[in-house]
């Protein structure tokens, strides 16, 4: 006969990867921190070296709450917040919500979840910046998932990039999700632009770093094969149930030696 | 940006491949977002010849066709007028699906079967029809699919263009790049019947006032139109464009107008240079007159719309009004039509913020005021003109009588910037030897030469990004390949900035919560809703009235995701959130106070259904009550603010706490959900008080239960407070065992019995019953003295 039975709680699937994501880089040296989701435009754009009256603001098309104050519309003020108060080197990890005027669909809500990333010191070049990112994208998804780094454009990183990894789905085959390329986006970085560390007073010639941001809510989507952004939102308890309790460690954290493989337990010999 | 590929391969000389030019352009320069065929809907299409041609039987208009179709001859009805025997042209036959749908079967026309169809251009979405069905010019034999005897069949590919690179806004931008990826080089294709763009470099006259071919012209805002070139055309013929030309545009997803405007479209296109023609017999003066617009100026722009301008805006104008709102919109009064012959002929360099508040302000963007607000490439100004006479003058006759005009008051050089070896390697984290610097900027048009110990680069007119070394730094990576660069993990120092107490709090917060056992399952609502208190902070621009305003609290956007829950048929709903609430600011225009709040919403069964409660329904299982409410607030004020007291609500009904509520809600319920509470806490943030140890007890401790009589207004949380006191630390617990009202008891009072645990605080002395009761006597006094709280008599 079955056994009692108890309601199981859990946390929602994203906070899930979000702690996931900062505990890995955490083991990098990152500490976590966060600032506000209202913003002005100062630190929301302008410290970060966007020019005004240009095109590159209207891929951040914002929520305004009067005068030049706006709901963020990316972690990355917490860069200028975090240079204001402390010296390099800096290495930090911001998750928060942000929001742009994107109307919902199946791929956009006008508020997510972003993780930002930011170290600041003396010596730091592209080679760390790609090898950090490398190597957490081999941590959450698999020791032998490749990643692609290809040129983008953000005005407060140069070099500038976005990351890809392999297609989750296809393999790198190339599918219908990945339209064909073999790759999905995960994050956008670059070296910190010099203009940043000029406009927080830190000597640009002096130090170097990088900065990335990812969407966690994207990468729960692409790892647990969940189709619709929506479902995030509507707090529906069949879906949030589905991940209460699921919390593992990610594919590419490994023992030295596993003590009882659970293929073994599963299995009679 | 949709550029073609066979227009890239008449830039490049060589064939192409869409996937592949996808691959390459992403891993060098930019994203590709799709590459799609078109034309493929033409795929059952056939060349055909046509043998013979006889008059229909019963239609006078109708022929009788035997049609070569490579496959046997076979008879079809035709009802162009231009058909005629020995001439080629596009045959659907029978089972072939045309675009827009349309499946071809065998079906009798006036008594006679047909089988298939001869297409004409229309037929076939290749443009208009001229005069039938589409003749065709080619040597491949009937049986040819279409699509491989003429060359229509392209891949538009979709790229994704960032706001800093205008110079990928054309097909000669995106060929340059690729020549670096393929080794090819990029030329200008000879436009058919052209000149070859052999007109005259203009030189620039030093006045701001000039004339070409009797047109006055007169740039008096410098600022708006720092350079501005103007040519007058005279005697052309306004008609369709070529079928190079139409294939062309309609290849980017352009229509084809007439040959004047898809010149001008032809040019924005290739080389990125916004042209405007307008009609020289529309123009009063003939003037051309470059300035800003006076306040409240109109012009009704080619969409038919009249807008008022402003004195921010600059406006082409003739002798009396604006003409064009400069690198926006043309007038509807000064375009080309059918019946125009003289054109003036505008290549301009427009302001980019100018160009960018003007658009915004009109809400107008186009194809120009796209380019514009990026950044043209002044430096080009000249071949742009020459070669956009050229295509005019082949395509629709005519001739250019005077140079064109150029107006430029303050020249400028192409920009310098320096490249120093070492900072290179101090981004970049590789030595890059000078030499491959060079080679890799000059590949895409710098020119670089040493100065000192550092390149002197030279940036091209169309790289306005390129303003400063770290610019030249990028390049240098990318051109490389981001993937050439090591991805080894190497040292590095750990930094100042300790973890966020915040952060800790709230995981602390939600562990607690999911340890609770009660079942509770973290929901994200969305900061935006409906106003959910008067002084709601409202978004200026919301998407929609329903999410117009930031949230104050959590518990409504909880209690429509309970709604949502009940909808999809569920009655046991226990959800929680951790979130940021927002406040109004002392002053308006401040940022808004943030605050981190907890929520919950509880709704139907404590537990789930066990077969040993017997076959019993689902509604016989105990539904959850105040009583949880109160379980889960204490552990909320608990988690949230340590040492918090939760007090019955003022108002009678539910419970409070500083900072914090927990009540029965109302909502919008189906008939069969059970009572919905809610509680909702601000969260603070800061230590936690270090645990001290306490010694573990050695002797046993001693229990005494007490019956007291509450009058109304008399709470249990008050009794406990003056119990405490008076006990003392000698008394170790307080527990509520019962709660009895009725017979024996008087009216309106309630008897409530507590058990007392006693111990040593010291924890090694057994207590004896003389000091319990002694102590005992001591709290009964003070509850009598302090709330006229008495016994209650053993019942008589």
């Amino acid at each position: 006969m079955p056994g009692r039975r108890q309601w199981q709680g859990g946390v929602h699937i994203v906070t899930q990867i979000v702690d996931e994501i900062c505990d890995i880089f955490k083991e990098l040296g990152f500490t976590r921190v966060v600032g506000p989701e209202a913003e002005t435009e100062r630190y929301n754009f302008y410290a970060l070296n966007f020019p005004k009256d240009h095109p590159a603001l209207d891929a951040q098309d914002s929520f305004y709450l009067g005068g030049d104050v706006v709901l963020r519309t990316h972690t990355s003020p917490v860069q200028i917040r975090t240079l204001e108060v402390y010296k390099p080197p800096i290495r930090i990890v911001v998750p928060g919500r942000c929001y742009r005027r994107d109307p919902f669909d199946a791929s956009h809500s006008p508020v997510f979840e972003q993780i930002e990333g930011f170290a600041v010191d003396e010596g730091i070049t592209f080679v760390d910046f790609k090898a950090t990112l490398a190597t957490f994208a081999r941590r959450i998804f698999s020791p032998t998932t490749k990643v692609r780094f290809r040129p983008s454009y953000f005005p407060f990183t140069e070099p500038s990039a976005e990351m890809d990894v392999q297609c989750q789905i296809c393999g790198g085959s190339g599918c219908a999700a990945c339209k064909q390329t073999g790759w999905m986006e995960i994050l956008g970085s670059g070296m910190v632009h010099p203009a940043v560390l000029d406009n927080c007073k830190v000597d640009s010639e002096k130090y170097t770093g990088f900065a990335w941001g990812m969407g966690p809510e994207r990468i729960a989507m692409l790892r647990h094969g969940i189709p619709d952004i929506r479902l995030f939102f509507d707090s529906d308890v069949r879906f949030l149930e589905q991940f209460v309790g699921k919390q593992e460690p990610g594919a590419g954290s490994q023992d030295l030696e596993s003590p009882t493989p659970r293929s073994r337990l599963l299995t009679s010999e | 940006m949709i550029v073609s590929r066979r227009w890239l391969e008449a830039l490049l000389s060589r064939p192409l491949e869409g996937r592949d030019i996808a691959d390459r352009l992403a891993r060098q320069v930019a994203p590709v977002d799709a590459v799609v065929p078109i034309h493929q809907d033409l795929r059952d299409v056939l060349v055909a010849r046509v043998l013979e041609v006889k008059q229909h039987p019963n239609a006078d208009r109708l022929s009788l066709c035997q049609v070569d179709a490579g496959n046997g001859v076979v008879e079809v009805v035709c009802g162009a007028p231009n058909v005629a025997a020995g001439k080629t042209y596009p045959f659907a036959p029978v089972g072939a699906t045309l675009p827009g749908g349309l499946k071809l079967e065998r079906r009798k026309i006036r008594g006679v079967e047909s089988n298939g169809m001869l297409c004409s251009a229309k037929e076939l979405g290749l443009g208009v029809d001229q005069a039938g069905i589409l003749e065709l010019t080619t040597e491949a034999p009937p049986g040819t699919p279409f699509l491989e005897a003429i060359p229509v069949a392209d891949e538009q590919v979709i790229i994704d263009v960032s706001a800093n690179r205008p110079d990928l806004l054309c097909h000669k931008g995106v060929a340059r790049e690729l020549a670096v990826a393929y080794g090819a080089t990029v030329k200008l294709p000879v436009i058919p019947g052209g000149q070859g763009g052999q007109h005259r470099t203009p030189r620039p006259p030093d006045r701001p006032t000039a004339a070409v071919d009797g047109v006055e012209v007169r740039l008096e805002d410098p600022e708006g139109a720092p350079r501005y070139m103007i040519a007058v055309v005279r005697g052309v013929k306004v008609g369709p464009s070529p079928a190079w030309l139409a294939t062309r545009l309609q290849s980017v997803g352009q229509r084809s107008v007439n040959n004047i405007v898809d010149a001008t479209n032809y040019i924005l296109f290739e080389i990125n240079q916004p042209m405007h023609a307008f009609d020289l017999a529309k123009l009063r003066g003939p003037a051309v007159v470059v300035r800003r617009a006076k306040p409240d100026e109109a012009i009704v722009t080619l969409d038919g719309v009249s807008r008022r301008l402003t004195a921010e805006m600059t406006a082409i104008c003739d002798a009396e009004r604006p003409q064009i709102v400069a690198g926006v919109m043309g007038s509807a009064e000064s375009e080309v039509t059918e019946s125009t012959t003289d054109i003036v002929l505008e290549a301009a360099y427009f302001q980019p913020t100018r160009v960018r508040r003007t658009g915004r302000a009109l809400g107008i963007s186009s194809e120009s005021s796209y380019r514009f607000e990026r950044g043209i490439d002044m430096l080009a100004l000249p071949d742009a003109m020459a070669r956009a006479i050229d295509l005019i003058v082949s395509i629709a006759g005519g001739a250019v009588r005077e140079p064109p005009l150029d107006l430029w008051p303050e020249p400028q050089q192409p920009r310098s910037v320096f490249l120093r070896d070492a900072r290179v390697s101090q981004l970049l984290g590789v030595a890059i030897p000078r030499k491959e610097t060079e080679r890799l900027l000059s590949a895409v048009g710098f020119v670089a030469a040493p100065k000192d110990d550092r390149l002197a680069v030279q940036v091209p007119g169309w790289r306005p990004d390129v303003t400063r070394e770290v610019d030249l730094i990028e390049e240098v990576a990318r051109l490389r390949g981001y993937d050439s660069f090591p991805d080894e993990l190497r040292p590095y120092r750990p930094g100042t900035v300790p973890e966020a107490p915040s952060e800790l709090t709230l995981r602390r917060i939600r562990e607690r919560l999911i340890a609770s056992g009660s079942g509770l399952l973290e929901a994200r609502t969305l900061p935006l809703g409906p106003a959910d208190s008067p002084d709601a902070i409202q978004v200026k621009n919301p998407l929609s009235a329903e999410e117009a305003f930031l949230r104050s609290r959590l518990l409504p956007g909880l209690v429509r995701r309970v709604e949502h829950n009940w909808a999809q048929g569920h009655r046991d709903i226990r959800l929680f959130e951790v979130g940021t609430v927002f406040r109004p600011s002392v002053r308006p225009s401040d940022r808004p106070t943030e605050e981190l709040h907890l929520a919950v919403v509880l709704t139907g069964a404590r537990h789930p259904p066990h077969w040993t409660g017997g076959s019993q329904s689902d509604s016989k299982l105990p539904d959850m009550d105040i009583w949880d409410l109160k379980r889960h607030f204490e552990l909320a004020v608990g988690l949230t603010t340590p040492g918090g007291d939760v007090q019955p609500a003022a108002s009678g009904s539910g419970w409070e706490a500083l900072g914090g509520s927990a009540i029965r809600l109302e909502a919008d319920a189906p008939r069969w959900a059970a009572p919905l509470f809610g509680l909702e806490v601000t969260i603070g943030v800061g230590p936690v008080p270090v645990v001290k140890y306490q010694p573990l007890h050695t002797q046993p401790p001693v229990l005494r239960d007490i019956s007291l009589v509450l009058r109304g207004g008399v709470t249990a949380a008050a009794v406990e407070t003056v119990l405490r006191r008076a006990g003392g630390s000698m008394l170790a617990q307080l527990e509520v065992l019962d709660e009895y009202r009725g017979s024996g008891l008087p009216e309106g009072t309630r008897g409530v019995t507590w058990r007392c645990t006693f111990r040593d605080p010291e924890g090694v002395r057994t207590l004896t019953d003389r000091e319990i009761d002694a102590l005992l006597s001591r709290m009964l006094k003070a509850l009598e003295d302090e709330l006229d709280v008495q016994r209650r008599q053993a019942s008589a």
